[in-house]
């Protein structure tokens, strides 16, 4: 089936969410919508989808124009959509959501299942799905149940699957088996559209890429399409995926955590933590997710208590020091979790600015709050750091991730400070406000401030880190310089011991994010590799050729860009 | 087939930015709910709720009216009569809830038959014009002081449904200081009034503490302490050894002195007086307290996000401590005004329905304290012009019970006037989903 859109236009009030957008999609093929958050990519979908009609354009199926009133005409068209947050009734089995609404009755009006499993079992078959029937989608992990939306569009004989940021919520390796699945029903003749921000997925999957800014197609390519080359695309201006920054001139030990031990609900999610940051260095912190990265931040926070160990500050003994105390000591926090912990969702842009100084001059003088001064501060604040805001009233649950970001970074920054301690700084953000907060954490580095990054993004750390620390269970379980192999660190990630070899491993790790063929010239699909023992690091190379960082000899330059970014 | 909801990916919807903030699901406490009702609310829903009580409350009058039900039994042969008998009804009801709590023609209408301006103010004619205004101040009052009471709280994310604990350990106090003490004028009522404030806090305060240091929630703290002080107050007035006027078993204490009484404002034929103004000055203190303070800083912070308080460095539970102590003193600030500006005795009903009224007050004031001085006057009026509209119409007091019953049901269920009109818009002009929207916009 051929689809062609053509000048599509949708208005939202004073905001063209789309703009005379055009495209066509081949049968059998993949093809990318690229586009930063807000670019029109959703809105274009839902216009396609039925689910809102475009002021402007047309949509023409196999050259004939068609119109959508309504979802089921779509539906009925051959389009298929699997959302972003899926559709699924969790105490239904996969057979019964799959049927949903297409019911079909036997003679006594009775419900015939029997047509639906035989169904579901031959799709799951042909495309190798490896979905049961007679699961219930509650007990199914994220993966699969994502597998039984296709089967859903599948079995309404979709002809063209549209896909909505369908990694958002997998784990690397469940990317990898949607990667073969998608592949493998484009072989068979279905096209897919595929909506994403991540350059690295677009390039590993997509047969064309088209890219979309402000609601209008900025451009066409294919794959091999430099990376650089589509973030530009994205962005509109020139993106430095790569910091470039200096090599550190670390001075004296500003942090030093000694045997650092927390209890958590069940056990010691942070066990026995040694290290140390010195003023103008920037140690990352690299591990797969869940392995005591927050409650290391917490207790470095005095949000959690420490059950041994020791936290000191240029000789001070923080340990048991409350949060404001150790926010008045001089160190700076931004959270993992922002719009929980690091922003007030419905105060105003200033108010989060003096989230943590209201009490102090300039902001109050006694128990008075001087108003002047926290509009003063906001707007000097908002200018410098380039945040996008309607005003400094606007409340700052409103703004996009990256200007949250930028809020919380500039407050942190914008105080007295020794250390900066950043919790997956640019989770869900994306490429140029990525670009944007790697370069000010540099900055901080070279105003002498000791830096701690923690982050499950694999191309992060070698973005930033001066030097590498892997955690894993609660443990250091090595130091790296930057130039470390991605292999090497991926074993240390699975608790391998400091030149030992690498232990079982529960979680399915984070790393890497969709990094898998970090080469261009190699998108083919690595489904085969990762050896049992090192699943620590499946969709990188464990394959012969020497692994990742190959050019980068001259230091913390490092391999893997920074563009690829997990959503939160 | 499944038909999926509009926007997967908001951020890609017009509003240019915007990430869902709310996490919908998972298990949700009472005082949430509660919570996040008056956060949906909006003025808009406010005066929409009130119409609507309003109209359901007129048509319940009339139709428990037995004159328009028989007007009604005889529709078919004279329809006119039986519309027009609900309609005057209706209106009468209303018409004198109006007389007995903002104004009644008849009054100045007496005022100009008198002889002479000075005959007319010395013999009560003007005060009378002045009456209704002045007794829906005075009933007002109270329920702007144990509003605030619950407000305030509720802004640094506290529920306090012990409005009623807190006004009774106010009234106890202030009736002990009003009727066992003797001080000179000024000095008398200001003590009355600080004892009140101090006597409420302890219980507020002591439900903050609870809730601070256990993390029982100060929903089910409240509501038992209101039981607690219910059976003190009986307890104390039962001896003559503790509270009890000697020289009779009435359950009532002993009059306070005129020295601690609340001065009148405006002549001794009206019963306003003092306490109004403190309810205003309280509510100003609130606003201030919250606006325009640190301390207020920190109490909407904790109220809007826990957790990003205390990453901010907000001491959380010292918070809900001062919250609950400064909303008590609040109650107990209103029990000062009954005992000592209407009641002068303390009884053991003299607590009233302060206590629960004051949630429906907060709740359609939408938390803040101009919101909370009007819905007071608001429900001022009704309690004052309500036996008035007895008398005059027949209808029973009650109704005005149900009329204030109805505009909390539909304040506190945004959801249900948004679909009432949400269903009348379209059906009307056929507006657009994105017009109906602006319903609660």
């Amino acid at each position: 089936m051929e689809l062609e859109l053509r000048g599509i236009t949708k208005r939202f009030g004073p905001l063209v969410a789309n703009d005379g957008i055009s495209l066509s999609v081949a049968p059998g093929q993949v093809h990318a919508l690229l586009g930063e958050n807000g670019a029109g990519k959703t809105t274009l979908m839902n216009v396609l989808f039925g689910l809102t009609r475009p002021d402007q354009g047309e949509i023409h199926i196999d050259g004939k124009a068609a119109s959508f009133r309504s979802p089921k005409d779509a539906i009925a068209a051959g389009i298929g959509m699997v959302h972003q947050h899926f559709m699924l009734v969790p105490v239904f089995t996969v057979a019964d959501n799959v049927t949903l609404g297409i019911e079909q009755a036997g003679p006594a009006g009775l419900l015939d299942r029997r047509k639906t499993r035989a169904e579901v079992r031959e799709l799951s078959h042909r495309y190798g799905l490896d979905v049961d029937p007679d699961a219930l989608i509650e007990d199914l992990p994220v993966g699969i149940q994502q597998r039984v939306e296709i089967v859903k569009a599948l079995v309404r004989q979709a002809n063209v699957l549209i896909l909505d940021e369908p990694t958002a919520v997998l784990t690397p390796a469940e990317t990898e088996e949607l990667f073969r699945i998608i592949r493998q029903l484009r072989d068979g003749g279905t096209s897919i559209i595929f909506i994403s921000h991540k350059l690295k997925e677009v390039q590993a999957i997509a047969d064309t890429i088209t890219v979309l800014r402000r609601g209008k197609v900025v451009g066409q390519r294919t794959p091999p399409a430099t990376e650089d080359d589509l973030a530009s695309l994205m962005v509109g201006r020139d993106v430095q995926l790569r910091v470039s920054k200096e090599p550190a001139q670390p001075g004296d030990v500003v942090l030093d955590v000694a045997d650092l031990t927390v209890a958590g609900e069940q056990g010691l999610p942070v066990n026995g933590l040694s290290f140390q940051v010195r003023a103008g260095e920037i140690l990352g912190i690299a591990g797969v997710q869940g392995n005591g990265q927050t409650e290391l931040c917490e207790a470095l926070m005095g949000l959690r208590p420490a059950a041994a160990g020791s936290v000191t500050l240029n000789g001070r003994d923080l340990t048991h020091a409350s949060p404001r105390a150790r926010l008045r000591a001089g160190v700076a926090y931004v959270p993992e979790d922002r719009r929980e912990d690091g922003l007030v969702g419905t105060f105003s842009v200033a108010e989060n600015l003096i989230l943590d100084t209201y009490d102090r001059p300039p902001f109050a003088s006694g128990v008075n709050l001087k108003l002047p001064a926290i509009r003063a501060n906001a707007t000097a604040l908002i200018e410098e750091f380039d945040v996008r805001t309607g005003s400094p009233a606007t409340a700052a649950g409103t703004l996009s991730g990256g200007n949250q970001q930028k809020v919380i970074l500039a407050r942190e920054v914008g105080r007295e400070h020794k250390v900066l301690i950043a919790s997956q700084p640019t989770r869900g953000l994306d490429v140029g406000s990525i670009e944007f907060v790697h370069r000010r954490i540099v900055e901080q580095r070279d105003h002498g401030v000791a830096v701690i990054i923690v982050s499950s993004e694999l191309d992060e750390i070698y973005a930033l880190a001066d030097r590498i620390a892997v955690i894993y269970e609660g443990r250091i379980t090595g130091f790296r310089d930057p130039d470390v192999p991605a292999a090497e660190l991926g074993r240390l990630m699975a608790g391998g011991a400091d030149g030992g070899h690498a232990l079982e491993l529960g979680p399915l790790p984070e790393m890497g994010g969709a990094a898998t063929p970090a080469a261009p010239e190699t998108p083919a699909a690595p489904e085969t590799p990762a050896a049992p023992e090192t699943p620590a690091a499946p969709e990188t190379p464990a394959a012969p050729e020497t692994p990742e960082p190959p050019e980068a000899p001259e230091a913390p330059e490092a391999p893997g860009d920074t563009a690829s970014q997990e959503e939160s | 087939m499944t038909t999926p909801p509009p926007a997967t990916e908001p951020a890609a919807t017009p509003p240019p930015a915007a990430e869902p903030d709310e996490q919908p699901g998972d298990r949700r406490s009472f005082g949430d709910i509660l919570r996040l009702a008056i956060q949906e609310n909006t003025v808009t829903i406010t005066v929409l709720a009130l119409v609507t009580a309003t109209i359901i409350g007129g048509l319940l009058t009339a139709f428990t009216n037995t004159t328009v039900l028989t007007a009604w039994g005889n529709f078919f042969s004279a329809p006119g009569n039986a519309i027009g008998q609900a309609w005057d009804a209706a209106f009468g009801t209303y018409w004198a809830l109006f007389e007995g709590s903002v104004f009644n023609p008849h009054t100045v209408a007496a005022l100009f038959q008198q002889a002479s301006f000075s005959a007319a103010i010395h013999d009560g004619f003007l005060s009378a014009v002045f009456n209704p205004l002045s007794e829906t101040a005075v009933q007002a009052t109270p329920l702007i002081l144990t509003g605030l009471a619950v407000a305030l709280p509720y802004r640094a994310g506290l529920f306090n449904i012990g409005g009623q604990s807190q006004f009774i350990g106010g009234a106890i106090v202030a009736a002990w200081l009003g009727y066992a003490y003797n001080m000179p004028f000024f000095v008398h009522v200001v003590v009355c009034c600080v004892g009140a404030f101090v006597g409420g806090a302890a219980l507020g305060g002591l439900a903050g503490e609870i809730k601070a240091r256990t993390g029982a929630h100060e929903v089910i703290v409240t509501i038992m302490l209101n039981y607690v002080m219910l059976y003190f107050l009986a307890y104390l007035l039962s001896s003559h050894s503790l509270m009890e006027a000697p020289g009779g078993s009435n359950a009532i204490t002993l009059p306070i002195t005129s020295n601690a009484h609340l001065p009148l404002l405006a002549g001794t034929h009206l019963r306003i007086n003092a306490g109004f103004l403190i309810a205003l000055a309280a509510a100003l203190a609130v606003w201030w307290l919250l606006n325009r303070t640190t301390t207020g800083f920190e109490f909407r912070s904790i109220g809007a996000n826990v957790r990003a308080s205390r990453v901010a460095g907000m001491n959380v539970e010292r918070n809900w401590t001062l919250v609950m102590t400064i909303s008590g003193g609040l109650a107990g600030l209103a029990a000062a005004t009954v005992i000592l500006g209407t009641d002068f005795t303390l009884n053991p009903q003299s607590y009233g329905t302060y206590g629960i009224d004051a949630i429906t007050v907060a709740l359609l004031g939408l938390g803040r304290p101009g919101g909370v001085v009007a819905a007071g006057l608001l429900f001022g009026a009704l309690h004052a012009g309500s036996p008035g509209m007895q008398v005059a119409t027949g209808t029973p007091v009650q109704i005005v019970q149900v009329i204030q019953a109805l505009i909390v049901l539909f304040v506190a269920a945004p959801p249900l006037i948004r679909a009432m009109y949400r269903l009348r818009a379209a059906r009307v002009g056929g507006l657009s989903t994105t017009m109906s929207k602006g319903w609660n916009a």
